[in-house]
């Protein structure tokens, strides 16, 4: 390198979150005046690294240097004034406000005269090729003139180094066109820009040079023009690891769960899920890999009977007895017909479990319906909760502990095991190892494992690509609410699975 | 029936100067993220401290005492109480991030006991009615303004008859109209009780920004306590008379759309309406049904308010939520 001072330089930077990982000793360096990209997989550490220098996080360990100088960054204040601003997914806007009042909110030298405001913001506007009324409310506006917004205002605050995180997840596919020109005009206008993506696709089009993330670890740094979207999948999800998972092969396996053509839109009327069609055997773990974001949890909910499902259908076939349609249904009747979900959100309390209740409570919470008269009983729900305790090692002083206060590790492992105490045709499971020690993990894995030996269907939605490979019968990949393709989990390979994770859907999405 | 319009709008304006103060302090301390459910405490604390300092200051005095001067240490001393009470409620809600409605309640309690308690206290230690003299009551509810201007057929009795608490009421409603849509620092307190996040995340000092506006918040419903038991109780404490403006301060809040300049026509309204059983009586209506038209017409407000979905008119989008930094 003929220039040594670089924009923003990471050297040997490490968080840890709890007992995570988030970046492990990364080092890592931008230049002036050219578009980096960061792309890596969820969880790869690319946004808790570019919050350090943002202000969000404080590293635990390790410098960052900007414009050579070694910086000490503990809010987006101090950020700002070393030049550095960033644009959050979750846009950071007041709702009632114009966006010239947001624009100025916080700038502490800026006189109130809304319309120099306003003609300031016009000015960074045109120079940038924006598109933006400053006296516009910020609830009028739509997610991309939102976004607008939030970028004139880091600009408005004579911020050099613009970091942008996963800036196209929200918009149409001229939206982002529109936003790449923009980001093309201030690499012209020596603005240094870094965009945090997992999409390859945007990569290639935007980046000069991108940087690979991985596990919390800095893969390579490379040019984009000597590389290529296979070169990238594979530093992206790297060599397969062999895991020790017991897989057997499914005997006798039976259709249980059909889904056809199904459609699900958000609040918002965007679509979640697209003409979504697989089915799940009994006796098989079917794999759902994907993108955060995808479209997983609204697949499950709409299954679970928790979400409202646009058009499609959803045909259940239990053992025994007739098949039926899900869709419309109650999750109270999908439950009693024997379908389970044990679904570990982000903050893994968030659906299932009472926190301040004991494991015998969260047990009755399953039970206490089949109870005759006013009184619950309490003896088998206590007696269910101990078996699990024992079984599944969990480790709280009682079972009448507040299970909010038990480890993460241990809350998933009550939750798990009293879904499949129910005995379910239908296993559903999202992230159920997600922050869980590798003990752990096994123990839920057979734990699924065995499920699927008694001829459970199981639907398994997983981050760990190598855990997916290794653990189910079938991946199906979402992207972008539709079915990207199945594959055979014993001969598929990582990249395949990537590029399928990863590959562009737009058409017709939006 | 012989109606007299003129004088029906006046007394509804002494009447609703109380209430105009308690609904311009609730919406500074609202605006700024915190619902303090408080302000019925805060009046009586404020209506009972404001007396006794005007007696102590009487009683001191004697017959030199100076009316002006009276007014002065009354208005400072409801501020105090007011303050005093709401940093109680600002210490358990921001610092401590207590549940706000079971603070709010729980002040309620407190304060109406406090000042009860405390002009029982001097009362009994007095043995006889706490009151201030005559030309000392007189400097509380006489006209201010000029006579000229008082003489002004129809206009001077309608617009300038009315004591200093009416006008001072109005100077602080405009004046916190003028400080949250055109200053700086009321364009952070709005965005302070819109998102804290956001506010934080600019640089903006949101517990600072909290504790100010609800402490003066505070202290300026008190003094509607003060105007009230000085202007509509004859200075003598009458905890019958102070009993719900708290509330209806707090209601008074939801129908002003948390603006305001809104609180000088709806404090006209519902002192109008609080009254409106003496003044109009209708012989087959029981003055009850007079007294809780206010909450009535509060509620189809908000019902009105929650269908036609504007956004502006909306509480601020955090009320009630406490603040953490971590839970970003």
């Amino acid at each position: 390198m003929e220039n040594t001072v670089h924009a923003i330089e990471f050297r040997n930077i490490s968080k840890h979150f709890g007992s995570v990982i988030a970046n492990n000793h990364v080092n890592l360096y931008v230049d002036h005046g050219v578009v980096m990209a960061i792309l890596g997989e969820n969880g790869s550490g690319k946004t808790s690294l570019m919050n350090m220098v943002a202000g969000i996080y404080y590293p635990d360990e390790g410098e960052i240097f900007v414009e050579g100088e070694k910086v000490t960054i503990k809010t987006p204040k101090d950020a700002f004034n070393y030049g550095v601003g960033m644009i959050h997914q979750h846009f950071k806007l007041i709702e009632v406000f114009t966006a010239a009042q947001n624009i100025v909110l916080g700038l502490e030298d800026e006189k109130m005269d809304m319309k120099l405001i306003a003609s300031k913001v016009k000015d960074i506007a045109s120079k940038y090729g924006f598109d933006i009324d400053p006296n516009k409310k910020i609830y009028d506006m739509s997610v991309s003139e939102k976004q607008t917004v939030e970028i004139i205002k880091v600009l408005y605050r004579g911020v050099d180094i613009l970091i942008l995180d996963e800036p196209t997840a929200v918009l149409t596919p001229q939206e982002t066109e529109k936003l790449f020109n923009v980001l093309r005009s201030m690499r012209e206008q020596g603005k240094t820009v870094i965009i945090i993506t997992h999409k390859l696709n945007e990569v290639m089009e935007i980046s000069d040079v991108v940087a690979v993330m991985r596990k919390g670890e800095h893969i390579k740094t490379v040019r984009t023009k000597e590389t290529n979207p296979d070169a990238l999948t594979e530093m992206m999800v790297g060599h397969q690891v062999t895991l020790d998972i017991e897989r057997k092969t499914p005997v006798d396996i039976k259709p249980r769960i059909t889904v056809a053509d199904l459609s699900v839109r958000d609040n918002e009327g965007n679509f979640k899920l697209k003409d979504v069609g697989f089915i799940a055997y009994g006796g098989e773990i079917l794999g759902i890999a994907g993108i955060a974001g995808s479209g997983q949890k609204e697949l499950l909910e709409s299954i679970a009977g928790l979400r409202r499902v646009a058009t499609g259908s959803i045909i259940y076939s239990p053992e025994g007895r007739s098949t039926s349609n899900l869709v419309g249904k109650t999750p109270l009747e999908i439950r009693e017909a024997g379908v389970a979900m044990a679904f570990v959100p982000e903050d893994r309390l968030g659906m299932g479990l009472v926190g301040g209740m004991g494991m015998t409570d969260n047990m009755m919470l399953r039970t206490w319906r089949s109870n005759k008269g006013m009184f619950v009983d309490r003896k088998e729900p206590k007696e269910l909760a101990e078996v699990i305790l024992n079984d599944l090692e969990v480790k709280t002083p009682s079972v009448e502990y507040p299970v909010r206060k038990l480890s993460g590790g241990n809350v998933q492992k009550v939750l798990v095991g009293r879904e499949i105490a129910s005995n379910p045709s239908v296993l559903m499971s999202a992230y159920a190892v997600r922050g869980l020690d590798i003990n752990t993990s096994y123990t839920i894995y057979n734990l699924l494992s065995d499920q699927k030996d008694k001829g459970v269907a199981v639907i398994f939605v997983g981050e760990d690509l190598d855990v997916l490979l290794q653990l189910c019968d079938r991946i199906m990949v979402l992207n972008e609410g539709r079915v990207a393709g199945i594959v055979d989990a014993r001969v598929a390979s990582k990249e395949e699975i990537g590029l399928l994770m990863t590959k562009n859907m737009e058409e017709g999405v939006h | 029936m012989n109606i007299n319009i003129i004088g029906f709008i006046k007394a509804a304006i002494l009447n609703g100067a109380p209430i105009m103060f308690g609904t311009s302090g609730e919406i500074l301390t609202e605006k700024s993220g915190n619902m303090n459910l408080g302000v019925e405490g805060l009046m009586y604390m404020g209506g009972a401290f404001g007396l006794i300092a005007a007696f102590l200051y009487g009683n001191t005095m004697g017959s030199s005492a100076n009316g002006f001067v009276c007014i002065l240490i009354a208005l400072v001393s409801s501020f105090v109480a007011g303050v005093l009470g709401a940093l109680i409620f600002s210490f358990l809600t921001i610092t401590l991030r207590a549940n706000q409605n079971v603070t709010g309640l729980a002040l309620t309690i407190f304060g109406t006991a406090v000042g009860q308690f405390a002009c029982e206290y001097l009362r009994v230690q007095q043995g006889s009615y706490i009151s201030v003299s005559t030309e000392l009551k007189n400097a509380f509810i006489n006209p201010v303004m000029p006579e000229f201007l008082q003489n002004i057929p129809f206009i001077g009795e309608l617009l300038f008859q009315y004591n200093i608490f009416v006008y001072l009421g109005f100077v602080i409603v405009i004046a916190m109209h003028l400080f949250m849509n055109y200053s700086k620092k009321g364009l952070y307190l709005r965005s302070v009780g819109e998102s804290p996040a956001v506010a934080d995340a600019a640089g903006i000092d949101v517990e600072k920004y909290k504790y100010l506006a609800t402490l003066i918040g505070g202290g300026i419903s008190a003094i509607g306590g003060m105007v009230s038991i000085m202007t509509l109780s004859g200075c003598v404490w009458s905890k019958e008379g102070l009993a719900g403006t708290g509330w209806i301060s707090v209601a008074l809040v939801i129908f002003c759309l948390w603006k305001p300049l809104n609180s000088v026509w709806g404090s006209i309204l519902f002192g109008g309406l609080l009254i409106a059983y003496i003044r109009l009586p209708l012989p087959f209506l029981p003055a009850q049904i007079y007294k809780i038209v206010p909450y009535i017409v509060t509620i189809i407000v908000l019902i009105l308010v929650s269908i036609r979905q504007k956004r502006e008119n909306q509480p601020p989008a955090s009320l009630g939520i406490p603040y953490f930094r971590e839970d970003r």
